[in-house]
């Protein structure tokens, strides 16, 4: 590992497993409707993620990650396909099923923090608690926990603006864990950091892959950080790119 | 996500624009405070308009002559009429009532005579001479600031004593003491004996700005007025009730008697017309609700606008928090917590700006009440009524950009910039 260069890096064999993949997508297609023109975002994309695995997904800019992430996430409706959650077909689902994945299966982390600018790391972090039912109590607790996890214990109380872009960061990948979801998916999570602190988030998402289990699937330009995964997925105009003579270069 | 939680995000982002949300709430402000404001004025007209019916007398039913119809209808057929066919009253039909009617607190016919010439010294003035009963006072309410009120024996001799109303009396005399002082009369010297505490104008003439002389007295000195047949005039008869209970009664036999006086047979028509206070009060009553609805209404409109502009920035406010939003909703929240969000924050826009409103409509009624011109009456209705409609304008103005942000999709969060 380390030496790879990015056009050495192609989608990789599924893992050989007995139980069910807990993220099942067949045929995915996803279409933007601008006027008269069509973008063909995802022209059927099918894939399987089993329960553990840390998964990078690659490809040149507009080849379809974020919207392929984003329909993992439940944050966004396929044009077509299937996609099977748990074995449980996510088109079924209904508003309230929904924003419950969201919240609990699910920890999303944006390529731009995405974190609220006038609440505190705290207050960012219990979002989802709250929305999930908890006392404030109970919710600050928690998310005071995980933020002292990532790190952050003494910023408990910083605005966003108050904090690096690399604790900006973290407190997302703190919101994202507080829920204790079972996938992770992060969009670019490095992409607006330096590589020393990119690295350090990685080395915080590897940790917690290592030490909880958690699915990873993460979107990214870096062949560095696509080589610390054990399975890369490479996207090229909206569709999975095998490539196995390049494989063998 | 309780609804102190939702109170608390509402809060911060009302606060996080504080000039905006300061505007917005202005509107709501002026719209409630001319709701509270003018709802006062209009009930504050009502209820000097009724303090005045009432003030004419107590229990008070009125004999006038000829048919005069009060209604209230639409309003061509509102109003007082001019009396179609007139036959006059008499004091034998004053008499008449007093013996047969039974259990009454005072019968008191008038005789009145407009543009009557008063003198006292050089001072002349020209107002209307009240001949009266005895049982006058009592039965129109007229308490004596001065001095005494006559005597039965002073209306049987045709005494020349006179009462003066108050602002007859400092027409006369000024600063002086008018009690024991001779004035003239049509003429006829008249002594001074009493003068009478202001009721200010009511529906019956106004009492400030008249002379009460004994009905006897008035036949002799300033208006003879007979009829053809030769009885003594009078021109309005009042008579007072034991209780507002009794009042039905009252109109009934009077009517009964009056009938009978004027020899009315069965089928025809009266030649007279009983009024009753109650009559008073519902037709101004009706005309003061139009104008009261009418105020409320302009008032209304202003709250209508001011809900219209919270609309208006709220559906800013939706499209500049997009982000947030669909960051909310990426996290877990479901449609009806984004919607009860927002909801929250309107409602606690437009109430924050009810509470002022209130203020400011209350002083600006205190304040007009003030200056005396028009009488205002602030009611718990009226500031029931503007909070509550102020919290409707928040919910129906609210609605609908709420629910615009609660149907924004999770992915707004990654796209919006
Ligand atoms: N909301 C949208 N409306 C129209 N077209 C869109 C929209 N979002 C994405 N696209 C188009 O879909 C294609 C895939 O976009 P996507 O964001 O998934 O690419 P990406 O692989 O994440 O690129 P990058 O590496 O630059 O983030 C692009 O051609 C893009 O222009
Ligand atoms: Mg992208």
């Amino acid at each position: 590992m380390g030496e790879f260069n990015s056009t050495y890096l192609t989608t990789s064999p599924e893992p050989q497993r007995d139980d069910p993949p807990i993220i099942e997508a067949k045929n995915l297609t996803k279409v933007y409707k601008m006027g008269e023109t069509e973008v063909h975002a995802l022209r059927g994309v099918s894939l399987r993620v089993w329960k553990g695995e840390m998964v990078s997904v690659i490809g040149q800019s507009g080849s379809g990650k974020s919207t392929l992430l984003a329909i993992l996430g439940a944050l966004d409706v396929p044009t077509s396909g299937s996609y099977r959650l748990d074995g449980r077909e996510v088109a079924s689902l209904n508003d309230d099923q929904l924003a419950e994945i969201r919240n609990q299966r699910i920890g999303f982390v944006f390529q731009k923090f995405n974190l609220l600018p006038r609440n505190t790391a705290l207050a960012n972090v219990a979002l989802p608690l709250a929305y999930a039912g908890l006392s404030n109590r109970e919710a600050n607790r928690r998310a005071a926990e995980v933020l002292r996890l990532v790190g952050l214990g003494d910023r408990l109380d910083h605005r966003p603006n108050q904090l690096s872009g690399g604790q900006q960061q973290r407190v997302a990948i703190a919101r994202a864990l507080v829920n204790q979801p079972s996938i992770i998916l992060a969009d670019e999570p490095t992409g607006n950091l330096d590589s020393a602190t990119g690295k350090e988030i990685m080395e915080l998402f590897r940790t917690l892959h290592r030490e909880r289990g958690i699915t990873l699937i993460i979107v990214t330009h870096d062949p560095n950080i696509a080589a610390q995964s054990e399975r890369i997925i490479r996207l090229k105009d909206g569709l999975i790119e095998y490539a196995e003579e390049v494989q063998t270069a | 996500m309780n609804f102190l939680r939702n109170f608390g995000i509402a809060i911060d982002a009302l606060l996080a624009n504080k000039l905006r949300s300061g505007l917005t709430m202005l509107g709501i402000v002026i719209g409630v405070a001319s709701v509270v404001a003018l709802l006062s004025i209009g009930n504050g007209v009502q209820q000097s308009i009724n303090s005045q019916i009432t003030s004419i007398g107590t229990n008070l039913v009125t004999v006038v002559p000829g048919q005069v119809r009060i209604a209230a209808g639409p309003p061509t057929n509102q109003g007082i009429r001019a009396p179609t066919q007139t036959r006059p009253l008499t004091d034998a039909d004053a008499n008449a009532i007093r013996e047969r009617v039974p259990n009454l607190l005072g019968v008191a016919p008038e005789l009145t005579s407009n543009n009557v010439t008063v003198a006292f010294q050089r001072e002349k003035i020209l107002i209307t001479a009240r001949g009266v009963t005895v049982d006058y006072n009592r039965v129109r309410n007229l308490e004596i600031a001065q001095g005494r009120w006559f005597d039965a024996a002073e209306d049987e001799r045709a005494s020349r004593v006179a009462i003066l109303g108050s602002d007859a009396a400092d027409a006369l005399f000024g600063g002086l003491n008018p009690i024991g002082q001779t004035i003239r009369i049509s003429n006829a010297p008249f002594t001074v004996i009493g003068v009478t505490v202001p009721v200010g104008a009511g529906f019956a003439g106004n009492p400030d700005t008249s002379v009460f002389v004994p009905l006897q007295t008035a036949y002799r000195t300033i208006s003879n007025a007979r009829t053809a047949t030769g009885a003594r005039r009078v021109s309005v008869i009042y008579i007072s009730a034991l209780s507002s209970d009794d009042i039905p009664r009252v109109e009934r036999e009077v009517t009964q008697v009056m009938r009978q006086q004027h020899a009315i047979r069965e089928g025809e028509e009266d030649d007279f017309t009983v009024l009753t206070q109650q009559q008073f009060l519902s037709l101004a009553g009706s005309i003061t609700g139009i104008l009261t609805l009418f105020l409320g209404s302009i008032a209304g409109i202003s709250l209508l606008v001011g809900g219209i502009g919270i609309m208006n920035i709220m559906l800013v406010s939706v499209t500049e928090r997009t982000m947030e939003i669909g960051l909310r909703k990426a996290v877990g929240a479901k449609k009806r917590t984004i919607l009860m969000q927002f909801l929250v924050e309107t409602v606690t826009l437009s109430l924050i700006g009810g509470t002022f409103g209130i203020l400011l409509g209350v002083g600006a009624a205190l304040l007009v009440g003030a200056t005396g011109i028009i009488a205002t009456t602030i009611t718990l209705e009226s500031i029931v009524l503007a909070v509550s409609f102020s919290l409707a304008v928040g919910l129906f103005f609210g609605i609908y950009p709420a629910n615009r942000a609660a149907n924004l999709q999770p992915i707004e969060a990654v796209r919006y910039e």
